[in-house]
């Protein structure tokens, strides 16, 4: 149960890492991007890459976020920018077809193959071996929360993340008051693609790869969002981390078998729950 | 119905009887597609009609198939030895087993996915936009793994369904009754929706899509009209997802039976190409989208899924009234609406 | 008369797509035979998909190549259909029926994995077509009573009995403690049956009977499991990530276990990728390049190695050997049928008993390949290099089985 809870733990931190780029987006943008899975996917492809170049793939945190982020300002000028100011299922649809794409695309490129980059950071042993922790895992939660710090300073101080907040807070009047909201909104879409770089390249390191295990990830950020609400960045953390604890406890419940299918239901029990506790008020989810 | 209105109708039904003896190759071809298009119209009441975009229609496509399929064999048989994958033994219908199944079935498969869609409409459908979406994607995704975890359905090995009986009729036999139940469906479905929407039904439907809050507050119980909905879509679908069982022959939990990211994600696709909102919409939609996927499919090979984002990103950025709706936009006076001229400039000018 | 313009298209749509239709092609024209086949281009198989299709087409160019096909004192060429089917039962069933009823094929080739052969079976028995699959492995695709079902390859139930027997064997006969997870698929559930009847006939305890999600990427519970109760085996299938989570995992989280069995290493390149932590996990396969059978074709099965590496720039992993000795099955009973009827070939294809680089083929009256056995290698490395290296059975092994594996704090 110590070993579930802490890999639960583990886990949650990447799951948080690519639930805030889901937040932001939602947040200030009014966009749910289906295809945050397949950005993920993508990074860890980046550091797949320079693994089998020779490079150790723990330089994929630095190298992935910044190409991820071009890609992600390239999706925003030529599809994202199109459905930003329409009905939310258009960029609901609209993001789906960029995953689609984006699963075969990697599929012709890369290959169906499953594949792993290896790390070789051995493993931590706690009380007596009988919890393991791979250092990999320790690594990239450690990366996980020093990237989410640095973004919640980021977003408080500088003058990106003040113009940020202010278009969240009401786009017009913030264009209004001279904020480019296009810069805004297509350096977001680039934050975002490049969180997604960092977590993909964390993925690549602990787990495995391969073109088409992205949309567990856009539903688990999907949730992670929806518990914690939208624009509060700690929350999302707190409950990124619950979600994977739920995971790990689910596989021991269930069986492994039920994992997936547990995190989708709670998603929809999540949803309905909140639904019953607004229409007391005769409210509903905005 | 106008003169014209009966010539058209009168030429789909003797094309759609006459099919499968002037392209007897194309048979099941045909009758996928009269699923398809029962597919898009059942999706239209929620995404069109009703402003609710549901992205797991697809759990009653499902569960029809595995209930229309379960009934069959269950009738008769042990379903957990056929489904058994080490069975040794083999289990054989005798024709008269097997229709008795298959229409008990096929009616179960209608009546089951409504029950379930009753049962769960309260909670989910009193969520609105992206939140419903997601929330039936997610029930969507979640009933495809659960089933693939339930060993008497055959979990992830998948189950087959009872053949057709051998020494009845020759081979063309089983693909025109096929043909004919899959029409007779989409006939079916088509009806009943036109007139569904006809009536007060169909208002109440269209008002909770232009706005909800006010059509609850002129005193209409939109929940109940909304769960009606549903279940009107879960039955025809539930039959649907029956009959493809039986075609198909072999029902895979994710592949086939819940397969969202095929049949559930071109259900919406359908409805959209050809025009949400409208009846015939959803039956051009699917119509076209078909001939587009069988004719051309095989020319992309490998590269097809390609073709397909593509074109969803397409649709959705720059059609994203559809085929019917670029049609009314050409010929409004076709579609008995007026353009008032100096509105739409009074419009652009406010944008 | 307010829609009358739309209804006028949908029936001109309509129309169009009967038009469409009409461009199937005939099954054998003057020279050649057509073989019809659905193969994974794209989603999850992609990767089998094209290894399965190269050793069609493989087979395909050396039958061509060397006079064809002798039918009736007249040189047929082959020729083989493709369809993409996704990687999705569904899309594989209509595809085959596709295949038979629009394109008119009279033969069929199978496409990869247990799960898509299952779903097209059914519809090939329904009409009658001999299919000679080489990708479906599932033991239910025997049971069903199957008249046109040929498969050359060994059941899925096979793959890993031989490994609890030689756990019993290393044991002094005694029973043993087996652990296992597999993935909720077609195949590796029929593993697991094979399992279940290898446990039942040595006496052995089943501790751990696991189940993995499709999307399976952590699998840390049952490992966890593992080192709780300490098995005398683990047995992990599914597919390449199967075998590749399990390893990754296993080294992180220090499992030791004496003997640790799986399938899909060949497929999913363990040695290479995993290198040095997946070294002593012991894996079923097919077929092994370093077998000694042969025919005129390919010569031996080193030789097929050898030109398959020259045409396709890598070593065969056993889905392409299978896959091209099916045509060899082909090829051989349309000579022995001397005729273009399928029911004379599907009689000559029962009767079918001969020998490929890949082994002896035989069949039974279910259609299952009954003369040839599994082998089992164990991934070897010698500094950094890995190599899997036959273990059993004994008449090919290159190398001893090394039992207990060693534990990791002596690696």
């Amino acid at each position: 149960m110590v070993q579930a809870s802490i890999d639960g733990v583990l886990l949650g931190i990447l799951f948080a890492l690519i639930a805030y780029g889901m937040a932001l987006q939602w947040g200030v943008m009014s966009i749910i991007n289906i295809a945050q899975g397949e950005l993920v996917i993508l990074g860890g492809y980046v550091a797949y890459y320079m693994y089998t170049a020779g490079i150790h793939p723990i330089f994929g945190v630095i190298v992935s976020p910044i190409v991820m982020y071009f890609l992600g300002l390239l999706l925003y000028k030529t599809i994202i920018n199109k459905v930003i100011n329409r009905d939310l299922f258009f960029s609901i649809l609209a993001t789906f077809g960029i995953s689609i794409l984006a699963q075969q695309l990697m599929n012709i490129l890369f290959g169906s193959d499953v594949v792993v980059a290896q790390s070789n950071l051995g493993t931590t042993f706690l009380f007596d071996d009988s919890v393991s922790l791979p250092n990999a895992k320790i690594l990239s939660a450690a990366v996980g929360t020093l990237v989410a710090i640095v973004l919640v300073i980021y977003m408080k101080k500088s003058k990106l993340g003040r113009a940020i907040r202010a278009t969240a807070q009401n786009a017009r009047a913030a264009k209004i008051l001279g904020v480019d909201t296009d810069k805004v909104y297509s350096s977001i879409f680039g934050i975002n693609a490049a969180l997604c770089g960092i977590a993909g390249a964390l993925i690549s390191i602990t787990f495995t790869l391969h073109p088409y295990v992205g949309l567990p990830y856009t539903v688990r950020s999907f949730m992670i969002v929806i518990v914690a609400g939208l624009g509060n960045l700690p929350a999302v953390a707190l409950s990124g981390m619950g979600l994977g604890v739920f995971e790990e406890f689910a596989d021991y419940i269930f069986g492994t078998e039920f994992r997936i299918g547990a995190v989708f239901l709670l998603l929809v029990f999540v949803l309905v729950y909140r639904r019953f506790k607004l229409s007391r008020k005769r409210e509903y989810l905005k | 119905m106008t003169k014209n209105n009966r010539i058209i109708y009168g030429l789909i039904l003797i094309l759609g009887i006459a099919a499968p003896f002037l392209f007897p190759g194309f048979k099941l071809q045909i009758s996928f597609m009269w699923l398809l298009v029962v597919l898009a119209l059942t999706w239209d009441v929620q995404g069109g009609q009703m402003g609710y975009n549901s992205f797991g229609n697809i759990l009653f496509f499902g569960i029809g198939m595995y209930v229309c399929a379960g009934v069959q064999i269950g009738m008769f048989f042990p379903l957990a030895e056929w489904t058994a994958s080490g069975g040794e033994e083999t289990f054989v219908h005798t024709p008269t087993q097997y229709f008795q199944g298959f229409f008990i079935g096929l009616i179960l498969s209608g009546i089951v996915p409504g029950i379930v869609a009753a049962l769960i409409g309260y909670g989910v459908l009193g969520l609105r936009g992206q939140y419903f979406a997601i929330c039936t994607l997610g029930l969507g995704i979640a009933a495809g793994e659960i089933a693939g975890g339930i060993e008497l359905i055959g979990a992830g090995q998948g189950m087959t369904s009872p053949p057709w009986p051998k020494n009845i009729g020759s081979l063309e036999l089983r693909s025109q009754f096929f043909y004919y139940l899959c029409f007779a469906l989409m006939a079916a479905t088509f009806l009943f929706l036109k007139y569904a929407y006809q009536t007060r039904f169909g208002l109440v439907l269209n008002a909770i899509r232009d706005n909800e809050d006010k059509a609850e507050a002129m005193g209409i119980h939109t929940m109940r009209y909304k769960i009606t909905g549903w279940i009107v879509s879960a039955c025809f679908l539930g039959v649907a997802g029956g009959l493809m069982g039986n075609m198909v022959g072999y029902i895979e939990p994710v592949e086939i039976a819940f397969a969202g990211a095929t049949f559930g994600v071109f259900m919406v696709l359908m409805a959209i190409l050809g025009g949400k909102g409208t009846l015939w919409g959803p039956v051009i939609g699917a119509i076209a989208f078909h001939i587009f996927k069988e004719g051309f499919w095989t020319f992309f090979l490998g590269w097809q899924y390609v073709a397909l984002g593509a074109l969803i990103v397409i649709i959705v950025v720059f059609f994203p009234e559809g085929i019917m709706g670029w049609l009314r936009e050409r010929y409004p006076d076709k579609f008995g609406e007026t353009v008032d001229e100096s509105d739409i400039k009074a419009q652009v000018e406010l944008k | 008369m307010s829609q009358y313009k739309i209804k006028l298209i949908s029936m001109i749509a309509f129309v169009l797509m009967i038009g469409l239709g009409f461009t199937g092609s005939p099954y054998a024209a003057d020279d050649t035979i057509v073989l019809g086949a659905a193969v994974s281009l794209s989603g999850k198989y992609s990767t089998a998909g094209k290894h399965t299709k190269n050793g069609y087409e493989l087979a395909v160019k050396r039958i061509n190549s060397m006079g064809g096909v002798k039918v009736g004192g007249k040189s047929y060429q082959f020729k083989v259909t493709y369809y993409d089917d996704e990687s999705n039962s569904g899309r594989a069933a209509q595809l085959a029926e596709r295949l038979i009823k629009q394109d008119g094929v009279q033969y069929m080739l199978g496409p990869y994995s247990s799960g898509l052969t299952k779903a097209i079976a059914p519809i090939t028995e329904e009409n009658k077509i001999p299919m000679v699959e080489a990708n479906g492995a599932s033991r239910s695709l025997f049971t069903k009573g199957y008249k046109y079902l040929f498969a050359v390859l060994s059941a899925a139930n096979q793959y890993l009995e031989v490994a609890i027997d030689l756990a019993v064997e290393k044991n002094g006969g005694k029973p043993v403690k087996i652990a296992m997870a597999f993935e909720q698929d077609a195949f590796s559930q029929d593993v697991r049956l094979g399992i279940l009847d290898a446990a039942k006939r040595t006496g052995s305890k089943i501790i751990i009977d696991d189940k993995l999600p499709k999307e399976l990427n952590d699998m840390s519970a049952t490992l966890a499991k593992v080192k709780a109760v300490r098995p005398d085996v683990l047995v992990v299938s599914g597919h390449s990530k199967g075998a590749l989570t399990a390893v990754r995992q296993i080294s992180e989280m220090k499992v030791n276990v004496p003997m640790l069995a799986m399938t899909h290493c060949d497929s999913s390149s363990l040695s290479k990728q995993h290198g040095k932590k997946a070294e002593y996990a012991l894996c079923a396969a097919q077929w092994h390049k370093s077998l000694s059978y042969s025919d005129k074709f390919f010569d031996t099965a080193s030789t097929f190695d050898k030109d398959f590496n020259a045409e396709y720039g890598y070593a065969p992993p056993y889905q392409a050997a299978e896959s091209a000795a099916a045509l060899l099955v082909w090829k051989d009973a349309f000579e022995r049928a001397n005729s273009l009827d399928k029911e004379k070939v599907r009689d000559a294809l029962a009767k079918t008993d001969m020998q490929t680089f890949y082994g002896n083929i035989k069949f039974n009256q279910q259609g299952q390949n009954i003369a040839k056995p599994m082998v089992l290698f164990q991934v070897r490395c010698t500094g950094d290099s890995c190599e899997n290296k036959v273990v059993a059975p004994t008449k090919w092994a290159s190398s001893k089985l090394v039992h207990p594996v060693p534990k990791w704090s002596e690696r």
